[in-house]
Order: structure tokens, then sequence, then C-alpha cells
């Protein structure tokens, strides 16, 4: 039966002699077989999919990709420098804070830098660091070619770069925002911060939250989208849970905040009054439209950071995680509820007892899915067999300090209680016990866990270990005296304080655990670019893990899987095994296995994937993805640009930007048969 | 290259577990350690000011104390519970076997109905007792009898004794506020500028003074004595130096003391020339911001000086109440202060003595 993708060169009817040719994209009909088959590595059709997915040479393919995996490192790495940047801020401030009284920066140049600490992290770090995760690793643990939508992949990452360039230009200008992350209203305004630094900030927050938005659209897409034939929802990976729910959590919570900070742009330079009490506005919007943003933003950074430890830690415990079930439900839960707790950030502002019971009772709850996570951990440990390699110190690490921040942070959900806590270093000690212990933790395991698979190498066992116990006690003796500070009533953001308050030896203590922990990720820092060159080769699965990526060459191709494997059960590639082990000691039966990995369906007609349904994932469609292309790039420039202009009120060159992004997405949404979804026939439906 | 399953051998693995364990001992050490040492400093006003986890002074912090003992024992009991059962699940015993064989997805379940159930009912309870610890505190036991309005400025406060009925008894001044004791005491809280926040530790929680509203709390002291407090909502650059002092007094001290405060400066000691020209150098470069009620000095927008010299502190708190170091803000005070709204004033050295005589007599 003649295949109409392709076409002969001789008559219709001879199918002797001639090779058939493929048909360029756009000519393909629209429906065609789906079939299954077999490509070994190393074959003719192994290198003919490299080809079709492989990026171009040079700066072309670095400005022009769209491949997922270099995207995923680039976050990686751009978010590392960030982490950085943010990492030295905070060393300058503890000299500065080491004693009482000290006069190494003025109150200027200490309000820049914890502002710009606090973006840096949080925004320019937290979240990008665990995109960077996902996007590397999504396609290949769902078992899919790309994320859904490859161009905006491209594009998050562009504008993502070009937002923190942003909100870093005007540091080395001295003009740094300096009225703290959360910029609160009448001091951000400007009658109390006339420079641009205000303005720099807030439009550099609109610019990123497109990035943020276009990511967590992809991230949610192509979970719905792309799942491999047979991984329904219930055998996703809790990686996938995590950056699902805060992808949705982020949709809902990102326009709130820029909007908080569009209307303080306008207030500030077209001439509005939301903020502005002598004209009728409402300083305490502010705090509201920031809160419910930003409270949802921490769960964002902390749930897929709990979604690398549910799914990397059961491989050191060498069994699967202990109720997946629960720990899904509890991610989404604690998402859910964290859009209701708003209000424990601003206990003080004089809001009425009885509303402030409600989100104190409501910041109690959302402890409980923590604890379901929690002990799910250790009955994964308790009931598993631990291996004591880099990655299981970081994530047993992780457990302790993510009961550390959890407990203080119940402590600051007690109204009353808050009511002394609030604005003090307590706070403080809990934020980086969270932050810290929940996300930096997890990230550096899940690098050591990952970079066979990223680079194919392995890091280094033993220098691994004195980075981990030099980060954990480092950052312990930072942190934990913070508490007592905080208990002692020494407030947050004070560029010195006096001598005679009881706060000096806390401090010292403090300052010199932070050198400390910053020797640690040097140590790891070396590890990381020692084992790039020299580190002992990784082959494909070098811990023994059960997911998908763990099946394909590390470094994985470019087109990750050669055919769509076939998914049916949490951990593909230990099937057989754990039934074997449950049957006592019975051996492994053969039939047994039920995944396909090495057999699925063959997509090699240009640049394709399979697009399943949404629920059990059955094959759907065969979806056409884009060539590499420059107009994520274009389109990102010129949207920067846009800010730039509206940043030095030059109208003329605001307006030819736009004109830019209006032409860059036409180009880009330029419609092309190529690109249209293919729909599988079954073999007897083919009919010449 | 698979993982060397036989690096992992029992002396490494309890190696790990002992520095784990011994990290979580050491930190649980650690709380005790501090705590006692932060009790050690006694008294509280030399040793720590602001220390209210061990210093409650009157019924609108004395509940919120206990409560912050009850959780802080709680949150110790959690972190150390859960760091041995993290230890104990690393070092248990388990049979020997090939580190490669994967155990089943079997047992475990029961951890987690366990562990949550029990944390929900703890949850539970410590709401109880957090809500009825609120109730407790967010309004005193009778109606206060005397409010105090607070102003917070950049980086300031302005302190107005005005609900007396009888205008002779109200009065403004600044970061000093007097209170009897033994009963509750109104402070209605705004601000001039941008948010702060009013938060003296040992007498009660904190409230933002947000522009365009006002917010109110409640303080009381049991006993008299002198109590800290520091704004603690980041105003800008001087934020770190913006404290005051709430000294609570016996009824007939602090009736004293208002009647005092709220007659003005009218004449002065005859024949001291020092003083007369103190005061005209006063008016010459002090009075476009500062009030002396009772002179022609009514400036608004910095501290009322009226009663200066019955301070005990100035500066927000920054120096202690001495001709010296008065002269030393007049002066240098963007040293002291930098970023601060007062500006270095430059007095020549007589000048400088006679004004300093002057300001004495502000008693």
């Amino acid at each position: 039966m003649a295949d109409p993708t392709t076409r002969r060169a001789s008559q219709p009817g001879n199918h002797a002699a001639v090779p058939p040719v493929p048909l360029q994209a756009d000519m393909q009909p629209l429906s065609r077989p789906l079939r299954v088959g077999r490509i070994a590595p190393g074959s003719e059709e192994a290198e003919r999919l490299r080809q079709i997915w492989e990026a171009r040479p040079g700066w072309r393919g670095w400005f022009s990709t769209v491949d997922h995996k270099t995207i995923g490192l680039r976050y990686l790495v751009t978010a590392f420098i960030f982490l950085l940047a943010g990492g030295v801020e905070a060393l300058i401030m503890r000299v500065q804070l080491a004693r009482p009284n000290a006069t190494l920066l003025t109150p200027e140049q200490y309000n820049q830098l914890f502002t710009m600490h606090g973006v840096t992290m949080i925004f320019l770090y937290a979240l990008p660091v665990l995109s960077g995760f996902s996007n590397y690793l999504w396609p290949l643990i769902l078992g899919a070619r790309d994320m859904a939508f490859p161009r905006l992949n491209a594009l998050s990452y562009w504008v993502f770069v070009f937002a923190g360039l942003f909100l870093y230009s005007s540091f080395p200008l001295g003009e740094a925002p300096d009225a703290g992350w959360f910029n609160y209203a009448p001091l951000a305004g400007l009658e109390y911060n006339t420079g641009p630094n205000i303005d720099v900030y807030a439009l550099g927050m609109v610019l990123l939250g497109i990035s943020t938005t276009v990511g967590s659209i992809n991230f949610v897409v192509t979970l719905l989208r792309m799942r491999a034939p047979g991984m329904s929802l219930a055998r996703i990976p809790v990686l996938a849970w995590g950056t699902l729910t805060a992808s949705g959590g982020n949709l809902l919570a990102v326009p709130s905040v820029s909007l908080a900070f569009f209307l303080l742009w306008l207030d500030r330079r077209v001439g509005t009054h939301f903020f502005d009490v002598l004209n009728g506005g409402r300083p305490l919007l502010w705090q509201h439209l920031f809160w419910i943003f930003a409270h949802p933003w921490v769960y964002a950074v902390v749930l897929p950071a709990m979604g690398i430890v549910s799914d990397a830690l059961p491989v050191f415990c060498r069994r699967p995680l202990v109720g997946y079930g629960p720990v899904a439900i509890s991610t989404v839960a604690t998402m859910a509820i964290g859009f209701g707790v708003w209000i424990h950030h601003m206990f003080a502002t004089g809001i009425a007892a009885p509303v402030l019971s409600v989100f104190g009772a409501a910041s109690f709850v959302i402890t409980v899915p923590s604890a379901v996570a929690t002990f799910a951990w250790i009955a994964t440990i308790w009931t598993g067999r631990p291996v004591f390699r880099v990655p299981f110190l970081f994530f047993a690490g992780f457990v302790f300090l993510f009961v550390v921040g959890g407990v203080s942070g119940v402590m600051t959900a007690a109204v009353p209680l808050d009511w002394q806590l609030t604005d003090t270093y307590f706070v403080v000690a809990h934020l980086h016990y969270v932050l810290l212990g929940i996300n930096v933790f997890p990230v550096i395991g899940g690098i050591y866990f990952w970079f066979p698979k990223f680079t194919g190498r392995m890091m280094s066992e033993r220098l691994g270990r004195v980075g981990f116990w030099v980060m954990f006690v480092g950052f312990n003796v930072t942190f934990f005296p913070m508490h007592i500070a905080g208990l002692l009533g020494m407030p947050r953001r004070m560029y010195t304080y006096p001598a005679d308050m009881g706060w000096n030896t806390v401090n010292l203590i403090t300052s010199i655990g932070s050198f400390v922990f910053a020797l640690g990720v040097l140590i790891f820092l070396v590890d990381l670019f020692y084992s790039l060159k020299r580190g002992p080769q990784a082959g494909d699965n070098p811990w023994d893990a059960p997911t998908l990526e763990w099946a394909v060459a590390s470094p994985p191709p470019p087109y990750n899987f050669a055919v769509i494997p076939q998914v049916a059960s949490r951990h593909p590639l230990w099937e057989g095994r754990l039934e074997a082990a449950d049957d006592s000691g019975a051996a492994s039966r053969p039939g047994s296995r039920r995944s396909k990995l090495d057999e699925g369906f063959l997509l090699g007609e240009g640049r394709e994937a399979l697009g399943t349904t949404a629920l059990e994932a059955s094959p759907d469609v065969i979806l056409k993805m884009p060539e590499d292309s420059y107009t994520p790039f274009w389109l990102s420039l010129f949207a920067t640009l846009v800010f730039a202009g509206l940043l030095l009120h030059v109208v003329w060159f605001t307006a030819a930007m736009l004109a830019g992004c209006a032409v860059s997405i036409v180009i880009w949404l330029w419609p092309e048969r190529s690109l249209i979804q293919r729909e599988p026939q079954t073999v007897s439906d083919s009919g010449d | 290259m698979r993982m060397r399953w036989r690096d992992a051998r029992p002396k490494r693995r309890g190696a790990v577990a002992l520095a784990l364990g011994g990290a979580a001992g050491l930190w649980g050490l650690a709380a005790l350690a501090a705590s006692s040492s932060a009790r050690a400093q006694q008294p509280a006003e030399q040793g720590a000011p602001l220390n209210y986890f061990l210093h409650a002074a009157g019924p609108a912090a004395a509940p919120t104390m206990r409560l912050g003992w009850t959780l802080t024992a709680l949150a110790v009991a959690v972190s150390t519970l859960v760091g041995l059962l993290l230890v104990m699940a690393i070092v248990r015993k388990r049979s020997p076997s090939d580190p490669a064989e994967l155990l089943p997805e079997r047992g475990g379940l029961t951890w987690i109905y366990v562990g949550t159930g029990v944390s929900s009912i703890v949850l539970l309870a410590m709401l109880v007792y957090v809500l009825v610890t609120l109730e407790r505190v967010a309004s005193p036991a009778q109606p206060p009898a005397l409010t105090v309005t607070v102003t917070a400025y950049d980086w300031w406060w302005k302190v107005a004794y005005d609900d007396a009925t009888d205008p002779a008894l109200n009065f403004v001044t600044a970061n000093e506020i007097h209170i009897p004791v033994g009963e509750p005491v109104k402070v209605a809280l705004r601000s001039a500028d941008v948010v702060h926040a009013f938060w003296v530790p040992q007498l009660a929680g904190k409230t933002q003074t947000i522009p365009g509203q006002t917010n109110e709390q409640w303080i009381e002291a049991d006993h008299a004595g002198v109590y800290r407090g520091q704004c603690s909502q980041f105003c800008g650059a001087q934020h770190a130096h913006m404290a005051f002092e709430v000294v609570a007094q016996s009824p007939a001290d602090f009736a004293a003391w208002r009647a005092a405060q709220a007659q003005g400066q009218g004449a002065q000691p005859a024949g001291n020339a020092d003083v007369a020209t103190g005061k005209r150098v006063f008016g010459e470069r002090c009075a476009g911001c500062h009030a002396i009620r009772g002179t022609d000095a009514q400036g608004t927008q910095a501290p009322d000086l009226t009663h200066l010299d019955s301070r005990h502190l100035i500066a927000a708190g920054a120096l202690s109440n001495t001709s010296a170091h008065q002269l030393d803000w007049i002066e240098h005070a963007q040293q002291i202060k930098p970023d601060s709204l007062m500006p270095d004033i430059v007095l020549t050295v007589a000048d400088a003595a006679a004004l300093s005589a002057y300001l004495s007599t502000l008693h």
C-alpha cells in the first residue's frame, strides 16, 4: 500500500527499485498511518532523526535554537550566576552587620544591597532555576520530543535574561532600587524616591512577568498534551505535579504583581494616584496586590523542588516513593490553600482581628499537606535501603531544614505572636530556612543527580560530600542565630545596630557562618567545573533510576526518544524487578515487563511529536514541531527595548520598538501548512 | 557506569548518620544554650531592651509571651523528633543484601496517616490556644481612659496628648511617651509620610502606621519602668535609628508629668546673657522646623523641643540626652544619622555654648 507521505520517482504501481523520497513538510497530507517500529541507536534512521532535530552550529544555532535541553541548561547557568550575585550582596551585608555601628556601608548602599539581594534571589534565581530543571527534564520524564511550544520556550528564556539585565542595569550607576524587594508604597512612590531606580524595578518586573507567564503556559499545555502513551496522570513523576501546580499558581498570581508594578509606574510617571494618599489613593492597596501574588509565589518556588526530592530520593532508597497519591494531592492542596493566606504578611497593618483569625487559621491548615510530604519522605527512607551518595545527603538534609523552616512558620502564623515576630530577624531566619532549605539544597542535590544525564559525566563523590557538610554546617551557623536575634527584638532591614541591644554576638556568629556557607558553595562550583572536564563517564543510567529520562543516552540525543515509548507504570525502568521483589524472591518474569521503550510510534517526517489525550494519554494527533527560529530572540529584544523606552520616556523609540514587536509576532504566527497537526489513520483506513 | 554498590559500607553509613544525628543534637543544644544565655542577660533594660521572648511587662504582652514559649517548645520538640526519626531511618539495621536490589512498593503509608493525624491534632489544639490569646491581647479588659496619638515621621515620633477635655492638659512632645502604671492606654497611630510601625515589645505587639488612616492598639504596664520601642517597618535611610521610649509611672507621677509638660516655656531666668543669646540663636537657626511652646519658635516639621531637658534620649533614641550629645547632634547630625532630615548646623563656639545653655533651661 503506498505511503502517502512519500512519492515515487517512477510511475504509480512500480514499487520496485526507487527508494522513497520524503515529501516536503508542507506538501504532506493531513492524515497518515501512525506506525510502530524500532530504531536502533547508531542506525541510519537515528542519524536522520539527529539531523532533523539538531540545532545549527555556531552562533546561528545559539540564537535560533528551540531545543528544550539547551534552554533548560541556559536557565540553570543564568539562574546560578544570579544566585552568586545575590550571595555576594549578602556577604557584603554580613560584613557590615558583623559588629555594631559599622561604617562599611552608607544607609543608601545597604538599602540597595538588601533590595537587590531579595529581588535577585526571589525572582532571578528561585523560580528560573526550577524552570531550568523542568525545561530540561519534562519532555524526557514525560516521554516527549520537546515542550509543546518550543519557540515560546526560547522566548521565556530570552525575556528572563533580558529582564535580569534590565533589573541590574541601574546598579552600576548606584541607582538600584532601594525600597526593599516588597517595595511598599508610599516609600516607593515618586515623593520619596525620585530616581529611576523604582522605575527600573517596576518595568523590569512587568517584563519578567511575561517570561513567567509564557513559561507556565508551556508547562501546563505540555503536560496535558504531550505525555507518552499510557502515562496517565496517576503515573507522572512528582516533579511534574510540582511544576504543573506551580505553573497553574503562577498563571493566577503573576497578574496581581504585574498590575501592582504597573499601577505604581503609572503613579510615578503618568500622574495617576492609586497609592497616593494625598489624592485619594490607598497605600494598603499595594500590600494587598503584592502579597496576593507573593505568597503563592513562595509555593511556586518550592513545590517543584519538593517534587525533585520526591522523585530522586526514592532512587537512593531503592524503592518507590511511599504515598505517591497523597503526595500528589498535597502538592495541589498546598498551592490552593496558598492563595488564601496572604494576609499573614499583613497581620500588623491594623486589619480587624476576626479577619486575621481566618487567615491565621488557614496558615495553620497549610501545614497539614506539608506534613503529608514530610512523612512520605521519612517513610521512604525508613522502609527503603539508603545509599549514601551525594544526592542523598542533600535530600536528607533538606527534610530536616524543611521541618525547621516549617515549624518557625507555624510560630509566625500565630497572629498575636506574629505581632512580635514580624519584621524581626526571626522571619529572616524562617524564610531562609524554607527558601534555602527547600529550594537550594534540593537544587544542588538535583544537580548532582542529573549532571550525568546533562553531560555524560559523574560529579565527584568526595568533593560533593565535603561541599555538602560545609554548606550544611555553614547554613545552620548562619541562620539559626537569626531566630535568637529576632526573639531578642532585632528588626529587619537595619543597616547597623547599637552596641547595647544584646545583638552583637548573634550577628557575629551569623556573619562568620555566612562565609562558611559561601565556602561550601565554592567547593560545589569547583566540583562542577572539574567534573565537566574530568568527571568519569556516566552511561545511560548510573543511578539505576526508574524514570524515562534514564532510558536515553547521556547526554540525550536532540530528538530525545527515537521512538515514542509506551508507558505502563510510574517506574518504567524498574518494572519486572519491582514485581519480582514483591513476590518474595521469585525470578523476574520476562512477560511481566509492560512498558515498551525500544518499540514505539515512529515519528520521523520532519520534526514531529505525539499528542495524547489529557487524562489517560491515549495517542491522539501527530504534532508538527517548529524549526529553529530567530524570532523569539528578536521579539524578546524588542519587548525589552519597549520597556527601556518607557523607562527613559522616549516616545518615538518606544513606538518603534513596539512596531518591531508587532512585526516579530506577525512573522512568528504566520500560518504554515507544515505546522498543522496531522491526524493518525488506522491501518485499515489508509486507502490509496 | 553503574553505582559502585560496594561503597555503601555499613560503617560509612553509620558515620554519616552519626554526623547527622550529631548535627541535630548540637542544634537542639544550641537552642537551649541560646535561650538560657538570653535569660542570663538581666535585667532586660541593660541586656536586650527589645527582648520580648523573656520579658513581658503588661497584659498586652504577657499572654503572647507564654504562647511564644509554648510554640517554641513545640517547634524544638518537632524538629528534634523529626531529626531523630530521620537519623533512625538512616541507621536502622537492615538485613544485608545486594545493594542493587530493589524493594517492593509496599508499606510505609502508616507513617503518613499517623504522622499527619498527630500533626493535625496538635495544630488544631495550638490554633485554639492562638485564637484565645488573640482575643485576650487584641483589646483591653476595660476601655482605656487615656489616648495618646502617635504620628510617625521620617525618622522620629510625634507624641500628642490631646484627649483631655481641659485643653490646658493637651500638648505635643516627641520620642518619649509617658503612661500611668496599671491601666490600659490607647495609642492612635498615624503617619506623616511613609509606612512605619510602632513597636514597644515588652508592652505589646506592633502595628503599622499607614498614611491616610488611623490604626489603633493598646499598651499597659504592670510596673513602673522605661520600655524601649523601635520602628519596625522599613521606612528609608534611617529606619535603623528610629527608636522611642515608653516611661510607665505611678498615676500621681504621671499626672504631675502631664501637667508640667502641658505648660509652655515663658519667661526665662533674668540676667543670663548666654541663655538670651542662645534663645536668639534658636530662633534664627532652629525655629524653622522645631517648636518651643510659649515662644516664637513654631516649627512643625521636627520634634517639639519644649521640654527637651526632661527627656532621657535624643535623636529618636540614638544618643543619651547630655549637653555634649546635643551639640554633637546639632553640628554633626549627618554623621550620626546620615540622610536624616536634620542638617549639620554650623555654629561658632560662642553660639554653640549659648545654645547649649538655652537648651538646658527647657526643663
